[in-house]
This record gives C-alpha cells, structure tokens and sequence, in this order.
C-alpha cells in the first residue's frame, strides 16, 4: 500500500524521555518534530523496562515513577503538536540533494527531514529470539515474535513458548481463538501473575490447552512453512506438537540496528558527537541520550535533557538558514504553541 | 584479593582480581572489564541483559531473590545454573567462582 511521505522539520528517532523533550525545546524555536519508535509506545525503556521504579535524580521531582515521568513529557510536549509513528524501525537515512532527508521504516513509512536527531538509548528494543538451528528459515512462514493480531490465529495449532507473564496472557486470551494451544514452558511451574497462571493451570486440566512443562523448543519441521515443533523434556522426552504458528515470548532485549550502517562514527556500540551541539560527524544529524558517546559522559536522563536543548539551538539554523535565532526564557514568553 | 575466572561466549576464559570490600556487583566489574554486557537496567533486575552462567561455585553463592528468578524464568536460553551478574554482589562468596557471560551480544 503507498503511504504518503511524512514531512518535518526533525525527526526524532527514539521516542523515550530524551526524545520526548528534545520536542519541547525544539518547539520553543519554532521547529516541528516528528518521532519514530520500534516500541507501539512512547518512553522508551521506562515503559518498556521499569514503569512502576521510582527515579530520584529529575531536578525538582525528589521522587517520581518513571512511567509518570514520560506522561508528564507527553503532557509538557503537546502544545507543539508532534506526530509519532510507532512500532517501526528506522531502516534507511539517505540525504537528498537539497540537504534534506529521507527516513525509511520497516513498514515502508518514509519521513522528509531538514535534521534528524538520534535519541535512540540503547538500540531498538528487540523479541529475544530462542537459539534455534534454522528458526530465521521459518520467521514469517509460521515462526512470530509477538501477538500483533489475534485473529491471525483463528483456528491455527499455536505453540506459545516462554514462561513470563506475556506467555501465559496470550495463552489465556488465544484459547479461545484457535484450534489448539500448547503452552512450552522450561520450569516445572510459572513465575508470572499468579491469577494468569491458575487460569492456565484450570484451562490445562479441563483440556481446552496442552500445557508441556519442563520442556524447551529443540527444532522446526516444516518444508517452506513450518508444520510442527519438536520439544524436550528435562527427561530427555522429545515431543513433536504439530503447528501453524510457533509464538515464543521471551521479553525484548535492545539492539543497535541499522544506525550502525549510516556512515557515523562509532565508539563501541554508541554514536561519537561533538559536545558542542552533540552533532555526529554527518551534518544535520545528532545523537542525544544514552545512544552517543563524548568524554566525560554520563548516561543520566538529565543528562540528555541539556542535549536536547543544546541540539536545537544548533539545529535552528538549518531548519531556518535565513534567520538569525536569538535566546528567549520560557518565563518572558511562555510556551507559544503552533 | 576476591579472584575468579570469567568465560566470554569465544571460550575464552579470563581470571579477574577484585580488591576485598568493593561495593560493586558482578555485573558492574563486567562491564568495567570490557565485556559486552548492556545491562539495559543499570542492575534492578529487570532487563536479564546480564545474563551468566555460573559454572563453578554456584552452590556457594546466595540465593536468587524472587525478581531475579522471575527475570531469568523469561530467557530463552536459561538453565539451571543460571543467575543475573547485576544480583550477585563481589564478595568472599564467589572465590574462584567460573562464570559464563551469555548476555552479551
């Protein structure tokens, strides 16, 4: 399907806390942003990893949940009205000869940028994948990381592997959507919500789900689409469970991804800037947060916060090359929305 | 001096001198020592990215808290010998102790 091209003046990849305010402080110059995140929501790894932890070092909050933290950004950058596309992945940055450029994700959404601005923490936040020999053969023909739409499997043989709580939850909610479902788990119990698992544990023994405890995924059967998936027991046992869909949840674990092949220089997986404007080496392109790397860095939230507010001003003048930017408090004028 | 050995997923195997009385976690020395550990979290327990095996010494160190355990109950590759380095402190307890990186790249 053609999707049209998002056009911006930045383009945040990453929308986690330090993404999220480098709107605010590009909104103050007058510039629009438009996010990207590989994560369906906004906040990064405090809404992915640590929600419910408190965080101490915020200036002027002595204690505040991380995932409050992120709705007060969303709160604070709404008058600039950004724009997200979320649950895609930044694949491609190429720059036109007008200077601008051109963002690609994994679903083929393309953005036109004058600045992109990097803020993308520790990598894209990944399904871990379990070590199988030719799982990458099935990926898309039967083998999926997470539940996008249920209905997907209406009458399919699931095998759901993974003993957290996102396992036993798809399991609950899948047994009534397809044929059969088998819940792999490698422990003799689950560790997850305690109200899930005794659900799962009623639905097993009245026989509506297969449940195969103390067992790991060993290999995939199948000749182009996958058919069936063999486990084994702590016992040795080999079962083989025939399958449409082989679903394993076994939590995200974040990757550098495509950034490592945009032409910037690179210190051990983190992007190298300049502490001036915490430019990278590609002009119009920065790297804010824990994704770069400069001497003397501190991987803190606030730390990336002065980032942002460094970039923008340095990023004002290709977004506006013929005018002349001059420094104004939030005080004096507010925050004047778009 | 706490001294153990530290396995790479090369096979590799390094030994490690750590001063006595150091306030610092497995995972911490990790890192310092190089190894490609991410360590998302920063060492709560809620990332598993500091994933190891301990292949020597197991049975000397603590046991898991029940957050730990519910981490590593999410890997795909967990065995029974398997612990979180940001959970286990560098003490006495784990004297030539061998442990396995596996969470690394």
């Amino acid at each position: 399907m053609f999707k049209d091209m998002i056009t911006t003046d930045i383009c945040i990849i990453g929308a986690g806390p330090v993404g999220l305010f480098a709107v605010f402080e590009a909104g103050l110059l007058k510039m629009r942003c438009h996010l990207v995140d590989v994560l369906p929501r906004i906040g990064g790894q405090l809404s992915e990893i640590y929600p419910k932890k408190p965080i101490y070092d915020i200036p002027g909050f002595p204690e505040v949940l991380a995932g409050d933290l992120v709705e007060n950004l969303r709160a604070q950058i709404e008058p600039f009205k950004p724009t997200f596309t979320l649950g895609e992945k930044v694949n491609s940055l190429t720059r036109n000869e007008d200077g601008s450029f051109i963002l690609t994700t994994s679903d083929e959404t393309t953005i036109q940028c004058r600045v992109v601005v990097i803020a993308g923490g520790l990598g894209c936040f990944e399904p871990r994948k379990p070590e199988l020999e030719n799982l990458e053969r099935f990926e898309g023909k039967g083998v999926v990381y997470m539940v996008k739409d249920p209905e997907s499997f209406r009458e399919k043989n699931i095998v759901i592997a993974g003993g957290g709580d996102s396992a036993l939850d798809w399991t609950l909610h899948l047994a009534h959507v397809a044929k059969q479902v088998t819940l792999v788990h490698r422990n003799e119990s689950f560790r997850g919500a305690p109200d899930s698992a005794e659900k799962v544990a009623a639905l097993a023994r009245s026989g509506k789900i297969n449940l195969l405890l103390n067992a790991n995924l060993q290999s995939i059967q199948g000749n182009g689409v996958m058919n069936s998936v063999s486990c084994v027991g702590k016992d040795k046992q080999v079962t083989e469970l025939e399958a449409d869909f082989l679903i394993t949840l076994f939590g995200l674990s974040p990757k550098l991804g495509p950034i490592a092949d945009w032409g910037l220089n690179m210190d051990k997986q983190a992007i190298v800037v300049n502490t001036l404007d915490y430019s990278t080496n590609v002009e119009g392109v920065y790297a804010i947060g824990d994704i770069n790397t400069y001497p003397g860095k501190l991987k803190l939230i606030l730390c990336g916060f002065h980032e942002a507010a460094l970039m923008a001003q340095s990023a004002f003048r290709f977004v506006y090359p013929k005018q002349k930017l001059s420094f104004k408090y939030t005080t004096v004028n507010g925050v004047n929305a778009f | 001096m706490i001294t153990f050995q530290v396995e790479d997923n090369q096979g590799s195997v390094r030994i490690i001198e750590i001063p006595e009385g150091i306030n610092l976690s497995l995972m911490e020395v990790l890192k310092a020592s190089e190894y490609s550990i991410p360590a998302t979290c920063g060492g709560m327990a809620l990332c598993a990215t500091c994933h190891i095996e301990v292949k020597k010494g197991l049975e000397s160190l603590p046991a898991p808290k029940d957050t730990e355990l519910d981490m590593i109950d999410t890997l795909p590759n967990a065995t029974a010998l398997s612990r979180l380095a940001c959970q286990i402190h560098v003490t006495e307890e784990i004297q030539d102790a061998l442990f396995l990186v596996k969470g690394g790249e």
